[in-house]
């Protein structure tokens, strides 16, 4: 059992050729001292930059806070009514959770991908190009839907049938084409939030395959429940961990590195339990 | 003889013996099989004698009014007393003129009401009290929404009119569009709204580009049902619109309409008459009928 849940080290160095990168281009520099739902104290102390051409996975067990943090570097969390946000992150040296920053255009910079695969019950081009009028894109909106498609590594599939609802695509073709809504504006950073967890391994494949031609144009955040695929895509790991102590589930960093060095010469002992497999 | 081997074959028989085959043949008169077969043709009975009403009225429609129909009677003027012939185009054209009236105050009004019972503000008070009060307005006596117009509007602009009767019509329709169309727009699913929220949507935008497209058609089906139960409305239009023998050239004069027209004629002593109301009655049925389809045909999910 054991032998299986430790990463195999040739797909981490397939995964991550680059070793020990001189400086990371950090994009997206999250910094969070305290997130609050209402009274719950969900997340603290916890520092992840997001760096360009990198994939900062985040992993760890379940209510470990990591999909909240991730939903509050582009400001979605705002959505829920008892959210409170202490700390700062960093885009373009402005802190996004500045009093006068606008979160619906924070939106349109640091794009987002979801658990389930989400298209719009309108066409495929439609939903590709969704985020272009948004934006009052001006030029030739199908050169950058096919762009974004081929990006998204779904335009041979659909190409021909680009009036279809996106909702008549398989779930796989449907995550692709929520990644092609999403990059088709060209955002700087992509936020994925367990894209995979709602396809089967062929899609999956797919959808990774994806991230990592992905990652050579956006900085990529990706939060995962399966650390096989943290080993397989992430450049850099983020080991996310929860504290009983005060009463409530509350979800803190417990250390960021190197994928490789996360998953084989972690620094705590907690993390080594956790890529071990002793808990989940 | 061994022994050993003759335990065996008592056992084997045993277990036979225990194990008898089942029979799984169905058993015609076993009580439990006549109470369900009794059972299914009660049931089957009484959705047949529910669809007896209706088709009894289509047939005499059909009959009675479907002889009637040509040209003369869909486009010409109510006869008089012991006149031939004539008919109750201007009847068909103040039905549509006043449903008209009304979809144009009942639908925008309700689908901006049922964004805010949906979206904007689903769990306040304000809500909570008019999305009550639009259910008791659905089980209103439709002839009160008829003496609220005539109240309203009708001893205010000093005449009844097809504006009358199209508020009064207009009443009726509205809870209908406000609760269908919340429920419509309910039925977006969060992660759609997510996804917009997500790409750097507004509120309004969201609501504009993905709630009100995504709910469109369980919106419509909803303003279609409604536009039915009006068009075939009487009551409201008895002290509104009045009744007139000749085709609306303004708002405010009294206006015809197919339901008033039945309800005329039908009680005349003269054949030509009551042939226009069966006949009237069947185009009235026949709009609903297609309004219904319609509303069937949107209704239905795009895949």
């Amino acid at each position: 059992m054991n032998a299986t849940m430790t990463p195999n080290r040739v797909t981490i160095q397939e995964a991550a050729p680059v070793k020990k990168t001189a400086i990371d281009d950090v994009v997206l520099d999250c910094k969070v001292r305290k997130i609050h739902y209402g009274d719950f104290l969900a997340v603290r102390d916890s520092n992840v930059p997001i760096a360009r051409k990198q994939i900062t996975g985040f992993i760890g067990p379940s209510g470990c806070g990591k999909s909240t943090v991730l939903r509050s570097l582009n400001r979605m969390n705002d959505l829920i009514d008892v959210f409170r946000f202490d700390g700062q992150v960093t885009y373009h040296g402005k802190d996004i959770y500045a009093r006068d920053v606008d979160p619906v255009v924070v939106r349109r910079y640091i794009g987002m991908v979801f658990q389930q695969p989400n298209p719009f019950s309108m066409s495929i081009f439609d939903n590709v190009a969704f985020g272009l009028k948004l934006n009052r894109f001006k030029g030739d909106t199908h050169e950058k839907v096919e762009k974004a498609l081929r990006g998204a590594a779904l335009w041979d599939e659909v190409k021909g049938k680009l009036k279809n609802s996106g909702l008549s695509l398989s779930g796989g073709q449907q995550q692709r084409l929520c990644i092609a809504r999403a990059i088709a504006t060209e955002p700087e950073v992509l936020l994925m939030d367990e894209p995979c967890s709602a396809l089967d391994p062929i899609a999956t494949r797919q959808v990774e395959e994806l991230m990592l031609e992905l990652k050579e144009n956006f900085a990529v955040a990706l939060v995962t429940h399966n650390m096989q695929q943290a080993t397989r895509v992430a450049d850099k790991t983020a080991f996310f961990g929860v504290d009983m102590s005060a009463g409530g589930r509350t979800g803190y960093l417990v250390e960021m590195g190197d994928t490789d060095q996360i998953f084989n010469h972690p620094r705590e002992q907690l993390t080594r339990q956790y890529v071990a497999g002793e808990f989940s | 003889m061994i022994p050993v081997a003759s335990m065996v074959d008592d056992d084997a028989a045993m277990a036979a013996a225990v194990r008898a085959i089942p029979r799984l043949e169905r058993q015609t008169f076993e009580s439990r099989a006549l109470k369900s077969g009794l059972l299914t043709t009660l049931t089957w009975a009484a959705a047949l004698l529910a669809a007896v009403p209706l088709f009894s009225v289509l047939y005499m429609l059909v009959v009675e009014g479907g002889a009637r129909i040509d040209l003369e009677a869909l486009t010409a003027l109510p006869p008089a007393g012991f006149e031939q012939g004539g008919g109750f185009g201007n009847a068909i054209v103040g039905t549509l003129l006043m449903v008209g009236i009304a979809s144009a105050i009942a639908v925008p009004l309700g689908i901006v009401a049922a964004i805010y019972l949906s979206i904007l503000g689903a769990h306040t008070r304000v809500a909570r009290v008019s999305r009550f009060l639009a259910k008791v307005l659905t089980g209103l006596p439709s002839i009160l929404a008829g003496v609220f117009a005539y109240a309203a509007v009708v001893l205010w602009m000093g005449s009844y009119s097809a504006i009358a009767g199209g508020v009064a019509l207009g009443m009726l329709m509205l809870p209908t569009v406000v609760l269908t169309a919340e429920e419509a727009m309910k039925e977006v699913p969060q992660r759609m709204k997510d996804a917009a929220f997500g790409m750097g949507c507004t509120r309004s935008q969201v609501i504009w580009s993905v709630v009100l497209p995504t709910g469109l058609p369980g919106i419509l089906t909803g303003v279609m049902l409604a536009v039915a139960g009006a068009a075939g409305e009487s009551a409201p239009l008895l002290f509104t619109a009045l009744f007139s023998n000749y085709y609306v050239s303004e708002m405010v004069e009294p206006t015809a309409s197919l339901s008033i027209l039945i309800y005329n004629f039908s009680a005349m002593p003269f054949d030509n008459q009551i042939s226009l109301a069966w006949a009237a009655s069947l185009v009235l049925v026949f709009m609903v009928l297609i309004i219904n389809i319609l509303a069937r045909l949107i209704g239905q999910p795009k895949v």
